[in-house]
């Protein structure tokens, strides 16, 4: 019973971000798909941004959690202009494997 | 109460984020990927961050995950193959994965002086204020220039989305002129 009690660390919180970060690295390097490798950096920006709502409950700060809006902000501007890159590279080259779009490969 | 939400909904978290990475067709990973926000949205609400509770929801498990949902559709993208991938990812990517996560953790867990996360406890110990108080106060007067800009990023974004995704000018030109005769 006690344990429910508790109060969790706030190091769980931050090692949980840091494992979701490192999940997100991973799949941008081993999807082979473009859609999911944009997916996994939307999903190391979630990360950082868990990061920066802990800090702000450490600190008291409520402009950490004023910067994890204007990230929200500018993640969905990039997605929505990234969504656009890939319909147009999709429309170009017919294909969306990442294998495939080699053109300014060395 | 709170380790229990905090370890189903951390769960969620690497449990969505691990299948996002084994799954192989793109809308299995979308949809888990919604999982890890969604998830990630509870965990604002344990850390006391109820408005980007609800913007995490709203932003990103709706807008931005629709919209991926919508072009993973749009473009009919089917089961991905797998390669072997990069040479430069399998010797330097993972190594530097391992040794990121592995400085990150000794930091983290090494670390003295953190608080612990008291459940419903905001930012301010001020009964008659509130985190969204607070949050609204420092976003309309110090910050309000940059939030003014954020919507001119957004309306060029939104410039740059049409432009880019639509079919090519000379195309549509084309098709007008035909149309005309």
């Amino acid at each position: 019973m006690n344990f429910l009690q508790q109060d969790v660390p706030l190091n769980w919180y931050l090692l949980l971000s840091a494992v979701l970060f490192s999940l997100g690295v991973v799949g941008f390097l081993i999807k082979r798909n473009l859609i999911t490798v944009f997916m996994s950096i939307e999903l190391m920006l979630n990360a950082v941004n868990l990061s920066f709502v802990a800090f702000a409950y450490q600190w008291h700060a409520v402009k950490g959690q004023i910067f994890v809006f204007f990230v929200m902000m500018v993640a969905a501007a990039e997605a929505a202009v990234g969504l656009a890159i890939i319909i147009a590279v999709f429309r170009a080259r017919g294909t969306l494997a990442v294998d495939r779009i080699d053109l300014m490969k060395l | 109460m709170h380790p229990i939400l905090f370890f189903l909904f951390a769960g969620f978290c690497l449990a969505g984020a691990i299948n996002l990475l084994l799954q192989t067709h793109p809308i299995n990973s979308a949809l888990s990927l919604i999982v890890v926000m969604t998830s990630l949205a509870v965990l604002y609400l344990l850390l006391g961050a109820e408005f980007l509770f609800m913007a995490q929801i709203i932003v990103y498990a709706g807008a931005v995950m629709v919209l991926f949902v919508f072009v993973v559709m749009l473009l009919n993208a089917g089961r991905e193959e797998r390669t072997l991938g990069s040479r430069a990812a399998a010797r330097v990517g993972f190594p530097a994965v391992v040794a990121v996560l592995a400085v990150l953790a000794s930091i983290i867990l090494r670390a003295q002086g953190l608080d612990s996360v008291h459940l419903g406890t905001g930012l301010t110990s001020d009964p008659n204020s509130s985190n969204l108080v607070l949050l609204s106060q420092v976003l309309f007067h110090e910050l309000l220039l940059p939030f003014e800009v954020t919507s001119v990023l957004i309306l060029i974004a939104i410039l740059g989305a049409v432009a880019l995704a639509r079919a090519d000018g000379s195309k549509v030109g084309d098709a007008e002129r035909t149309s005309e005769k």
